[in-house]
């Protein structure tokens, strides 16, 4: 399995028609592709943090500046940045758009993204982040602009899950 | 030293910054001196008020972006020094008030008691070029007013003793304080688009 060229650049080219120019990342594979275009994008600005919460945090402060941002993480790395998720985005309602890799569910060879894949949506539910799966790279850009929308006008973290289908050839 | 004297002393100079703190005693000392809608209090999420300054000062770059940081939080998100070197936005200055205690929390002693850890020399060794570290009202002004002139990241670690205020409370909700502080800043209009980390770390 290698990583879908032609969709690493549908979603990155979906962030873009999103209006979006300002990008938090923690690299992994999934998303190589996709990060390599937005390093190489000079219209686009990539912020990458040694820790996913670290991008909440910057997240916020592109929300007060005024900025519209899209978070790239693996989904272990949403998993770790639960308490910033919730105790900076949820209580001070401040909305994030979150593309998270969505690594460990049907299909997956590495018995270590299993855990973290098998409890990633029953967290974001229990959370009540509202969250889709990205499948069909035909409506990955309406997908991506929806979440962005929606998290601004219910000021509320969203979530879209980068599926296998969609991210692996 | 204490913690509220440093706030006394460079309260004058953040009436025109973008200041976030992080929660208890620090915000509460801010707030008691005057609330003013360009503070914003991080009142929990520890670690991550230095990581929304970074947000900040990259996304307005016209903008002077203060961080008034703590030793306890500081602790939980040390990444954020290696992240701030990377980008070093130059309109970012990072207090970090060390009392070596998580205070606000039942004055446990934290890893910097008794200088076992030293986050200024954790500063220094993420690659931040200009870290002082302070002990004394005079030498944190001096630092406070380098880092204020300099055009370039800061960070000042003061040492204080582990003293906080006699009493807790804002008449601010929370997302008031996020609503109001956001609100301050479009107010500001905007001179430049985002900074260019890439451009940041070229310099």
């Amino acid at each position: 399995m290698t990583v879908s060229y032609d969709n690493s650049k549908v979603v990155f080219e979906a962030i873009k028609a999103a209006g979006v120019r300002s990008v938090s990342a923690l690299p992994e594979t999934w998303l190589g592709l996709l990060l390599q275009r937005a390093e190489d994008d000079p219209d686009v600005t990539l912020i990458q943090v040694a820790k996913e919460e670290e991008a909440i945090g910057i997240a916020a402060g592109a929300y007060f500046a005024g900025e519209p941002h899209i978070l790239l993480m693996q989904n272990h790395g949403f998993l770790a940045a639960i308490n910033g998720i919730v105790s900076l985005a949820q209580l001070y309602s401040i909305p994030l758009c979150m593309l998270i890799a969505y690594r460990g569910h049907f299909g997956e060879p590495y018995p270590w993204h299993t855990r973290g894949g098998i409890v990633t949506e029953e967290v974001l539910r229990a959370l009540d982040i509202p969250y889709e799966l990205a499948r069909d790279p035909d409506q990955v850009a309406r997908q991506v602009r929806w979440a962005l929308t929606l998290s601004h006008s219910a000021l509320t973290p969203v979530a879209l899950l980068l599926t296998r289908e969609l991210m692996e050839d | 030293m204490e913690r509220r004297q440093c706030l006394e002393m460079i309260y004058p100079e953040l009436e025109d910054r973008l200041v976030v703190t992080i929660m208890g005693a620090c915000a509460q000392e801010l707030y008691d001196l005057g609330h003013r809608d360009n503070f914003f209090y991080l009142q929990h999420a520890m670690g991550l008020a230095s990581s929304i300054g970074l947000g900040l000062a990259l996304h307005r770059p016209e903008e002077r972006v203060v961080v008034l940081d703590g030793d306890g939080s500081v602790l939980m998100n040390l990444g954020t020094f290696a992240t701030l070197a990377r980008y070093r936005p130059p309109n970012l200055v990072h207090v970090v008030f060390d009392n070596g205690s998580l205070l606000s929390t039942g004055g446990f002693d934290s890893q910097t008691t008794s200088g076992v850890t030293d986050l200024a020399g954790i500063a220094r060794a993420a690659g931040i070029e200009h870290v002082a570290a302070v002990d004394t009202p005079m030498a944190f002004g001096e630092a406070m007013i380098e880092a204020f002139e300099r055009r370039a990241l800061s960070v000042v670690v003061a040492r204080v003793a582990a003293v906080g205020p006699d009493h807790y409370g804002m008449d601010l909700h929370l997302p008031e304080n996020a609503f109001r502080f956001r609100r301050w800043i479009g107010g500001r209009g905007r001179t430049h688009g985002i900074c260019d980390p890439q451009a940041s770390v070229a310099h």
